[in-house]
């Protein structure tokens, strides 16, 4: 009887495979399972809030009252970063990778991370005792000349604490996470692409317009992504800067509220049922960060025919 | 509308390091010209000047002229972009745009510097340039479909469309079938027989088979050691390149000799 020579294996090198691959896996499942433990704690805790009689819940008026004024404060001050923080970003990321000098390039992105590395309750004590005050006679402005339309509705704050100013403190918080991914996408724009650009004639800005930023774009979708995770759920800078009140559709104006500073600003002094209205308000919270996740996924797979990875 | 090139005392640098040196050389309308030579002579680095696109290179630079019909290259004023609507290029691996359809891969130069286009001339031109580059039976049905969907040889020919949609003076081809295989590079020097009717082609190639078959004239570059810049050693007929030439280092090398 033959023995296959190949069956005797020298075993060495499986043992290693074997636990770097177990190693791999439990690292993958670890993180399903604290997203899972999160997620069925903040249900859990939630459901108390949920049934209880409207009356128990603060305002009086049930949870849902209570949770949507919030929600779109939330979602105003969000918007408010992005739109400001999402040109600009982009546009340093640009100026980074496609225009400045090199040695420029190098301390400007350093400088960006730097931004980074700021603690959130930094931004916050800078927004509400500098800039609050400084932009308030902006606001004063708007009010008057731009007070026709709703947002911008007098009368102004007079201290400037402001959904705007807390947007704009929020867009400076989201602005170095934008652009240092987007610098990173757009420095790995194929040589190629670039190339065959300039030689038909592009200009640099048509180049970038025709190679880099199609190239980059599922990059940029998910930056601004990570963005609006970091503004949605940004609380110290909120709660700092924020004079909140009710729901209000003028900008300029004190009031609003995030759902991330009503918890803050309410948990430590929180009992019984508050407890459960502000973990139920956390888990919308939770549900609105993870829609706007697959929205853009959804965005980024839409186009994959096109994307340049086949 | 083809233009002749003549380059007068040429030399290429890399910030102090002079790549390329002294090259002179007349290419004539409506021809194609091959350039041979071993690996890093500066044959590629040559053709780059030819439409300014070493340029890209950080710290590279020229001293010298280069004429297209008698107007200087680098003279004083000149936009690169319009040097390079005049002097398109092919590339060595195939680069369709990946995130364009194939119709607008064929556009892509054509809309450039704000240039509007009427939907019929753009269709007009989609199809006069994919047949001018052998691919319009091949892709008619799936212009929508993306560029990088197709094969190698046919993002190839797709590239050369795209180039000679602008409808460029001279195009230079730097290896153009290097990435392909046979029966694509067949359909790509057929494309070039082809293009000298209406254009001055320049190509760069390593296969000496290659420059026998497509080229009217041939330049052979060498390069003397490593650190030394690279020359144009002779520049003839392909014909008399191949079987009679001046220079012993060009025999040996089209004979196999070395490189």
């Amino acid at each position: 009887m033959t023995t296959n020579s190949l069956t005797t294996s020298q075993g060495a090198g499986r043992a290693g495979d074997k636990v770097f691959s177990g190693a791999t896996l439990a690292a993958g499942c670890l993180i399903l399972v604290v997203l899972f433990g999160v997620a069925l704690f903040l249900v859990v805790q939630a459901i108390p809030a949920l049934v209880a009689s409207p009356a128990d819940i603060q305002g009086g008026q049930g949870f849902f009252p209570y949770i949507w004024p919030i929600v779109v404060g939330t979602l105003i001050a969000a918007a408010i970063a992005l739109v400001i923080a999402t040109p600009i970003a982009i546009g340093v990321a640009l100026f980074i990778s496609h225009y400045a000098p090199r040695k420029l390039a190098s301390s400007l992105g350093y400088v960006v991370d730097l931004l980074a590395a700021i603690p959130s309750v930094v931004y916050g004590a800078w927004g509400a005792a500098f800039l609050s005050q400084q932009i308030s006679p902006a606001y004063n402005w708007l009010a008057a000349n731009m007070g026709w339309l709703p947002i911008f509705q007098g009368p102004a704050s007079a201290t400037g604490k402001t959904i705007l100013t807390a947007g704009i403190v929020l867009s400076v918080m989201v602005l170095p996470i934008i652009t240092s991914l987007s610098r990173e996408i757009f420095l790995q724009t194929p040589k190629l692409h670039e190339e065959a650009a300039l030689a038909l004639g592009a200009t640099r800005w048509e180049m970038i317009k025709m190679a880099v930023i199609p190239f980059g774009r599922p990059g940029i979708v998910s930056a601004v992504m990570l963005g609006l995770g970091r503004a949605l759920g940004e609380t110290m800078a909120v709660a700092l800067v924020l004079s909140s009140g009710a729901l209000t559709a003028s900008l300029i104006q004190s009031g609003n509220q995030t759902i991330a500073a009503e918890i803050a600003l309410n948990f430590p002094e929180a009992s019984g049922i508050k407890v459960n209205t502000l973990i139920a308000a956390g888990l919308v919270l939770f549900v609105i960060t993870l829609g706007v996740n697959m929205i853009a996924r959804w965005i980024i797979t839409r186009h994959k025919e096109f994307s340049g990875a086949n | 509308m083809s233009k002749r090139i003549d380059v007068k005392d040429l030399n290429v640098y890399y910030g102090n390091f002079l790549a390329v040196e002294g090259v002179n050389i007349n290419i004539e309308a409506k021809s194609v010209t091959a350039f041979i030579g071993p690996s890093g002579c500066g044959k590629s680095t040559f053709l780059r000047t030819l439409n300014r696109m070493h340029e890209v290179l950080p710290g590279a630079r020229v001293e010298g002229e280069v004429l297209l019909d008698g107007d200087n290259l680098y003279g004083h004023g000149v936009d690169p972009v319009t040097v390079r609507t005049q002097v398109g290029m092919v590339f060595q691996r195939p680069n369709p745009f990946p995130t364009m359809s194939i119709r607008d891969n064929v556009l892509a130069g054509v809309k450039l510097n704000n240039k509007k286009i009427t939907k019929g001339a753009a269709d007009a031109l989609v199809e006069k340039s994919l047949r001018g580059a052998n691919l319009w039976n091949e892709v008619k049905d799936r212009l929508e479909k993306p560029g990088s969907g197709l094969s190698g040889g046919q993002q190839q020919r797709l590239c050369i469309a795209r180039a000679i949609a602008v409808e460029p003076q001279v195009i230079l081809m730097d290896e153009p079938c290097s990435a392909l295989d046979p029966i694509s590079t067949l359909a790509v020097e057929d494309l070039i027989n082809e293009l000298k009717d209406e254009y001055t082609v320049v190509i760069v190639t390593h296969n000496m088979q290659q420059a026998a078959r497509v080229s009217d004239k041939t330049a052979f570059f060498n390069i003397a050691g490593t650190g030394k810049p690279g020359k144009l050693i002779e520049f003839a007929d392909t014909t008399t390149i191949f079987n009679n030439p001046s220079q012993k280092a060009t025999e040996d090398y089209v004979s196999g000799r070395f490189g």
